[in-house]
């Protein structure tokens, strides 16, 4: 396993600077580095979480990377859903020579550097595998070229500096007072005096401008919808996913003394308030993939929840496991789902010759499989069973009234209404029978529709064969070692 | 083995639609024949397992989701009476439809999602715990909204939405109503009960509010039935089956399950809610009755007649007697058979002659007289004339009342019952004896395909009216069901 773990890095990284010179061979670097994830997380799961010390130094003198559940468990949906949009990525770009030679280095770059967030166990590694993801992710956006992208591309690098450097800020904060980054030794030294306070709030301040919680939200919708649909399946499922990622870890592994009911309730409410605006948002707009895009302000949103459902160090154990899985499992489920939604809207754009919804009527007919995949995603988003989207809905649910705080469940239920009012609008054009007078509907090639259709089909099975994924994600964790009965 | 039938069970349907998905728009011949052989493999399973379970077997499947939630498959006598129901229905409304649609377009998609839909009824029916219960019945949600909007049309859709607009607004208080259940008293299994007692009075109350008003909202109980009718714009196969084997049944069925399973009906009694819910079925049999009096389009006023008939079910399961129960639980078979040929036979009628309205069915018995016949006796059992089922379940549902006291039940019963005459014997008084305007078809009375279901479920209505003392009629296995559960 430990290995596995520099060669999850480093693999994809490699990959990225040989897609310059071997353009063409670049889809088969896949083959390299979707197996090798895949076997980090099967090899997390099945035994003991590896740590992996880079040139033998230890903590706090090195910097040290680590495999524990959690992090396996985003590693291989990283696997999933680079491979499934690296495989789209073949015949969406087709013949544009120009934009599918920036698009593999770009997205190998992408893949190694989300890698690195998942298995860095260390603030400052984090914060360099930060930059390294926002710079092939802004890359992305601007791929297309044309002038309203660019204006989305440079708007998200705004708000990407703001947050690194605020990041930046309080880890420099943290090394002064406590003389380590690593997260491991952070967590039983840490004390609740105003330099540590100072650093959490800048941190979190940083990454929640990264993640596009509301009210950072800004910079989201016109990015992730002006990116080419592979490019915005990344963006979405991945790239929003690695900073909560941080902030999750740094809230519950390292400072969880620090949580007061006010912060806590704070990150909730903003939670809360990006559920309802990014659903009102979605409802109103005329073009599909800003729809996809607002959609995916309003889940992020749910992620916050865990913040007052977790709570500090003294929630029952019942309540802290459902949060936390559920909150986990939503990750997965959104990233999957989120990413096969943007996936199959790419195509159905391709087949309509544009993203009008109005225009879409009778694409279900053209492209059924697509459709479809479209129809499951959205089951998994709306938390409608039999999907991950559901359990984690549930488990949230189940947290909120356990824990006596049933505001935050009506949040989540109330969002799973909203959810479905915004997204049958496309459905509802899937069903309808086309004029004939309208254009006709392109033919597509059928690794567009496949895709799709695989991510979804994972997004719905995490629902139901979840009880490995769960066992995974409570591997090693600090939470689950909480768990343990004493 | 015992582990395997249920979920071979689930398959038939499950992957007889995952089939069709994949067939082309072209083959129509494969299509029927995985329709078929779905089908009637689903009816030779249930067989074997209704023959079990009257010997005492017991059939269970478990699939843990996380830790302490676990999918449930389990067949038992209840699960059994509408298992049965939704296999032999299934099979009939596959051939109807088949019929129906001809050479239409869009059938891949139609039969998927049917066949969808129907596992998903067999999922309810099957479900051991409340959340598996609820994983099937979201899931029958969904697999219907294709079926309802299937035309395309703007008609189509808005029905579509209207019925998601309702359902999941449904299910989302279900959900919260379950959740809610489990936080205090750790996951609802269906052959346990569960620790109830312990929780206040007002809490328990209210959880059966919330269960009650999301599964109310698919067994079309007053307020919450708009979207019924509304939903009559869907093709006639899959009104047919949504009134009744799959959705509106999933909701009744579900409320057995909340009274008898979840609660138990000491506790629904103690805690003072079994007569005010038998109040509102009351309630929605009289205004489901009145209203289906003033509609002049045939499907409207069937659907009408649902939202009255299916409160039947509750009203019986809501007074909590033996005898009542039985009724109830009987009226669930009976009230499918007859509905399903009153559907079979408005399609028919609007394919063959155009005849959608209640004054077009003049004279229609000399063009259509097989089909009139049957759509004559399921509505004369409807009305709760003997010997045809629907008398029966009346019958048990008045003994029911005096034996739990409560005799203005017998005066409503009274009451709809003279409503239901009104509003169904006028359609065969037209049928056979106003002048026929049409008096011959070209080829005859139509397919077989199309005519012969409903001729062979009004037999099974008469049948099962008739032979209501034989083993296996549904009144026996009501009865079963009762003593072995419930020990009323």
């Amino acid at each position: 396993v430990v290995g596995e773990l520099t060669l999850v890095i480093a693999l994809p990284l490699v990959a990225a600077l040989l897609a310059l010179p071997l353009r063409k061979f670049a889809p088969w670097f896949m083959a390299g580095v979707g197996p090798a994830s895949l076997w980090l997380a099967w090899e997390t799961a099945r035994s003991a979480p590896a740590t992996h010390a880079i040139g033998g130094w230890e903590a706090p003198l090195g910097i040290a990377l680590r495999a524990d559940g959690l992090a396996a468990a985003f590693v291989g949906l990283g696997a999933i859903v680079a491979t499934s949009v690296g495989l789209y990525a073949i015949r969406y770009f087709g013949a544009d020579q120009r934009a599918a030679a920036a698009f593999w280095p770009l997205f190998f770059a992408l893949w190694g550097a989300i890698n690195t967030v998942f298995l860095s166990h260390d603030l400052f590694n984090l914060y360099v595998a930060l930059e390294l993801v926002t710079l092939p992710a802004v890359a992305m956006v601007a791929l297309e070229g044309r002038t309203i992208v660019l204006v989305a591309a440079v708007r998200y690098l705004l708000f990407a500096l703001f947050g690194s450097l605020a990041f930046l800020l309080g880890t420099a904060l943290l090394y002064s007072a406590y003389g380590t980054l690593d997260i491991g030794l952070l967590r039983g030294e840490i004390r609740p005096d105003p330099a540590t306070w100072v650093a959490a709030a800048l941190m979190t301040v940083g990454l929640l401008a990264k993640t596009a919680l509301f009210p950072f939200s800004a910079w989201l919708p016109s990015a992730h919808s002006g990116a080419p649909a592979p490019a915005s399946a990344l963006l979405s499922a991945l790239v929003v996913k690695a900073s909560f990622y941080i902030l999750f870890r740094f809230w519950f592994d390292a400072l969880p003394a620090l949580a007061t009911p006010l912060f806590l309730n704070l990150l909730g409410l903003l939670g809360s308030a990006a559920v309802i605006y990014g659903a009102a948002m979605a409802m109103r707009q005329s073009r599909l993939k800003l729809v996809v895009a607002y959609s995916t302000v309003a889940q992020l949103g749910y992620l916050f929840l865990v913040f007052p459902l977790l709570g500090g160090l003294d929630t029952a154990p019942a309540v802290v496991a459902a949060a936390w899985s559920g909150t986990v499992f939503h990750g997965l489920a959104h990233g999957l789902a989120k990413a096969a939604m943007f996936l199959a809207a790419g195509t159905m754009i391709v087949s309509a010759g544009g993203d009008r919804i109005a225009n879409m009527a009778g694409l279900g007919k053209s492209v059924p499989v697509a459709s479809f995949a479209f129809g499951l995603a959205a089951v998994s988003l709306m938390g409608l069973p039999p999907s991950g989207g559901f359990l984690a809905k549930y488990l949230l649910l189940k947290a909120s009234f356990a824990s006596g705080q049933w505001w935050w469940g009506a949040v989540l239920v109330a969002g799973g209404l909203l959810t479905a009012i915004y997204l049958f609008r496309p459905l509802n054009q899937l069903m309808r029978t086309r004029d004939a007078a309208a254009l006709p509907l392109a033919r597509v090639h059928w690794s567009l529709q496949a895709a799709p259709l695989a991510l979804a089909l994972a997004a719905v099975a995490l629902g139901l064969a979840s009880s490995e994924p769960y066992r995974l994600i409570h591997s090693a964790s600090p939470i689950a070692a909480e768990l343990e009965p004493r | 083995m015992n582990a395997w039938l249920p979920v071979l069970t689930l398959a038939t349907s499950l992957v007889t639609a995952l089939l069709i998905f994949g067939t082309p728009e072209s083959a129509r011949r494969m299509r029927t024949a995985i329709n078929l052989v779905g089908a009637m493999a689903k009816i030779g399973l249930v067989l074997v397992m209704l023959v079990g379970v009257a010997a005492g077997e017991l059939y269970e499947t478990r699939l843990a989701l996380a830790p302490g939630l676990d999918l449930v498959l389990r067949v038992d006598a209840l699960c059994l009476l509408f298992l049965t129901l939704s296999a032999l229905l299934w099979l009939l409304t596959t051939i109807y439809a088949i019929s129906y649609f001809g050479e239409g377009p869009n059938q891949a998609r139609f039969f998927g999602f049917f066949s969808l839909c129907v596992a998903a009824t067999t999922g309810v029916a099957l479900s051991g715990t409340l959340v598996t219960f609820f994983i099937f019945y979201e899931f029958l949600t969904l697999s219907t909204w294709p079926l309802v909007a299937h035309k395309g049309d703007d008609a189509s859709i808005a029905a579509g939405r209207q019925y998601l607009a309702y359902t999941l607004c449904g299910s989302a208080v279900l959900l919260v109503g379950m959740v809610w259940l489990e936080a205090l008293a750790g996951p609802v299994d269906f052959s346990q009960p569960g620790e109830l007692i312990a929780i206040d009075t007002r809490t328990l109350q209210a959880v059966f509010l919330l269960l009650v008003a999301g599964l109310g909202v698919k067994a079309a109980l007053i307020p919450l039935h708009g979207w019924l009718p509304a939903a009559m714009v869907a093709p006639a196969p899959v009104s047919a089956l949504l009134h009744a084997v799959a959705v509106v049944k999933a909701g009744a069925f579900g409320i057995i399950r909340v009274i008898y399973d979840v609660y138990g009906f000491t506790l629904v009694q103690a805690i003072g809610v079994g007569i005010p819910l038998a109040a509102l079925a009351a309630a929605t049999i009289f205004w489901g009755s009145l209203r289906a009096l003033y509609q002049t389009d045939i499907k409207r006023r069937l659907a009408y007649s649902t939202v009255s008939q299916i409160s039947y079910i509750v009203l019986g399961t809501a007074l909590a007697g033996s005898a009542a129960t039985v009724g109830g639980l009987a009226h669930l078979v009976h009230q499918g058979l007859m509905k399903i040929t009153l559907f079979f036979c408005a399609g028919a009628l609007a394919e063959r002659m155009n005849v959608t309205r209640v004054n077009q069915l003049d004279g229609t018995g000399r063009a259509m007289p097989l089909t009139m016949f049957a759509f004559s006796i399921a509505a004369v059992g409807m009305v709760g004339i003997p010997p045809v089922a629907g008398f029966v379940s009346k019958w048990q549902l008045g003994l029911g009342a005096l034996q739990a006291g409560q005799l203005w039940v017998i005066i409503v019963l009274g009451l709809s019952s003279l409503l239901n005459a009104a509003y169904f014997l006028p359609l065969v008084y037209r049928a056979w004896f106003k002048p026929a305007v049409v008096v011959r078809l070209p080829g005859g009375e139509g397919p077989s395909m199309l005519i012969l279901p409903a001729v062979a479920t009004a037999a099974l209505a008469l049948l099962v009216g008739l032979f209501a003392g034989l083993p296996f009629s549904p009144l026996r296995w009501a009865q079963l069901i009762v003593e072995r559960n419930y020990g009323l």
